[in-house]
């Protein structure tokens, strides 16, 4: 099967062994998944399901021992070498001897930007993620709210068209979850890049996503793929609403029915 | 009120452990000298009463342990008395140590960071120097810095520079198990967030393994820089005792001179602390530029 070229993200059979000490693990296997240019995909999933894996053979942090994946019509290499994508991880991973601006300028430096360009590129991500002014803080002097939105700034600066984040509100709480995943809808809708988005939460998946991937694990694997049927504009209580609920259901049952313990 | 804090905090514990150290040296002085007084009074003939006992063994030329008086006046003499430029000045004396040892430590320093990053790149060099530097260590100093004083000499090199190899010897390596577990430290995300910029390796050791190795590189320069003056002391020895303390130390045990041992020994000491003190103050500033947390 040739990847549609209208895909960012086109995997066939896509499957990944890892070898242990205590023999092989089979982290995914048989992955067929398109993922079109503008679309907000999330992957839920129990631990152990592949769903990071998978968000790391995109990257080309992981190289699948089985099948093919193209990125924007590339080897994950190539598109890595092309810095066609950004990396949110769960963890802010803020270097703790840069500033805000220098955590931002990382990648701007290391990737050749005149010194002119990258102040005006980094004025305009931390308006974007609502940190305008913090620029010169130490990422301790910052709560990890602001440090993982500092981190979505650093992965925007270079304006890749794909934005890959794992878990990246993770270990956040609640309030503070719900205002990012609001602020991430916004900037998603300015700036119309791809986002792949590794969550284990049921409502932060369906209120985000154009497109749910359903994951189960042993061994690692696609059971559903639910495309929603909600609005582009979304405020926070459209969680309510009965169409928003019956996609929440659809992904749970999805999730209930990969389990593959016997309880 | 800060004031009364520094005082009940910082000075009275260091003043008490002092008035403790002086007291059991006094006595100790006055214990380990009373026998010579004792013969030389059984050899007159006559007995010696404790009080003028007690005053003697805290005057002898060549006591077994000076008092600290006699060690105190003999630093004030052979510092502030005599010309710097004199070789009856202790200054003088010092200067030349710590001259080789600056410079020991210096090309230790960068001999030490340069073996680590080959280390940390480099499987083959990790492999095989490893072993080496740590063997290295296990050979005693004292053995080794006679023949190289002796083979440098041989071949024409002599002076400062064979005095600051053995420091070097010394100092390099702190410096490379230090730098080599500071380059590692970084966290694997840390490192993965440089491999999805395609970062190439000399961006990745400039931008996160240098930085993240700063508290373990300061934390071996203070070793280093220690033992370096450790190494230039014993690189002073076999030289025949020319200039340094190491010499001061050397003369002094041939000609039973406690007094100017005991003197030098304190200016080695005093001289580890003022550059212990001074790489701790460069490591508290380089900190704070980085951003470090009061």
């Amino acid at each position: 099967m040739i990847p549609s070229p209208a895909s960012v993200i086109s995997a066939r059979k896509l499957g990944l062994t890892f070898k242990t000490a205590d023999g092989p693990v089979t982290a995914l296997t048989g992955v067929d998944l398109d993922i079109a240019k503008g679309d907000f995909v999330s992957f839920i999933g129990p631990s152990g399901c592949g769903k990071t894996t998978f968000l790391r053979v995109i990257a080309d942090l992981e190289r699948p021992t089985d099948g093919t994946i193209t990125v924007n019509g590339t080897t994950p290499e190539d598109a890595r070498r092309n810095r066609s994508y950004g990396y949110v991880f769960q963890a802010a991973a803020l270097y703790p001897w840069r500033t805000i601006e220098d955590n931002i300028a990382l990648p701007l430096e290391i990737m050749g930007t005149p010194p002119a360009e990258r102040k005006a590129r980094i004025e305009r991500v931390l308006a974007l993620v609502n940190l305008t002014g913090f620029g010169r803080k130490f990422p301790w002097q910052l709560s990890g709210g602001m440090q993982q939105r500092a981190s979505i700034a650093r992965a925007l600066a270079f304006d890749a068209d794909l934005l890959l984040m794992d878990e990246p509100f993770g270990a956040l709480d609640e309030i503070v979850r719900d205002h990012l995943n609001e602020q991430l809808l916004k900037l998603w809708a300015q700036t119309n890049k791809t986002i792949c988005f590794v969550t284990h939460s049921i409502p932060e998946a369906v209120y985000l996503s154009t497109k749910i991937v359903v994951m189960s694990p042993r061994p690692g694997r696609v059971t559903d793929v639910i495309t929603s049927t909600l609005p582009k504009e979304r405020p926070l209580d459209i969680r309510e609403t009965p169409e928003f609920l019956e996609i929440a259901a659809r992904v749970r049952e999805g999730l209930r029915a990969g389990h593959s313990y016997d309880e | 009120m800060s004031q009364t804090h520094a005082m009940r905090d910082k000075i009275l514990p260091v003043v008490t452990i002092l008035l403790a150290v002086l007291v059991f040296w006094y006595a100790a002085a006055a214990w380990l000298n009373a026998p010579f007084e004792r013969d030389t009074a059984a050899r007159a003939g006559t007995t010696i009463a404790l009080t003028d006992l007690l005053k003697n063994t805290m005057m002898q030329e060549r006591p077994v342990l000076p008092a600290p008086h006699q060690v105190f006046a003999e630093l004030w003499d052979t510092t502030v008395n005599k010309p710097i430029t004199s070789k009856r000045s202790l200054v003088y004396h010092a200067w030349v140590t710590l001259s080789a040892t600056l410079l020991g430590f210096a090309i230790g320093t960068v001999l030490g960071i340069v073996l680590a990053v080959g280390i940390v790149h480099n499987r083959a060099m990790d492999r095989s120097l490893m072993p080496w530097v740590i063997a290295s260590q296990t050979i005693p100093i004292l053995a080794v810095a006679p023949m190289i004083i002796v083979v440098l000499n041989a071949i024409g090199l002599s002076g400062i520079l064979p005095k600051a190899l053995i420091s070097t010897y010394l100092s390099f390596f702190p410096i490379v198990v230090g730098m080599v577990k500071g380059l590692r430290s970084p966290e694997q995300i840390q490192l993965d967030l440089m491999r999805t910029y395609d970062a190439s390796p000399a961006q990745v050791l400039t931008k996160l393994r240098w930085p993240a190795a700063m508290p373990y590189l300061f934390t071996s320069l203070k070793v280093a820089i220690a033992i370096s003056l450790v190494g230039a002391i014993v690189g002073e020895l076999p030289t025949g005792a020319v200039a340094g303390l190491g010499a001061r130390l050397l003369a002094g045990s041939y000609y039973g001179q406690t007094v100017q041992i005991w003197s030098a020994l304190f200016m080695a000491a005093g001289l580890a602390a003022v550059l212990v003190l001074v790489v701790g103050m460069l490591h508290a500033m380089v900190l704070k530029r980085m951003g470090a947390r009061p």
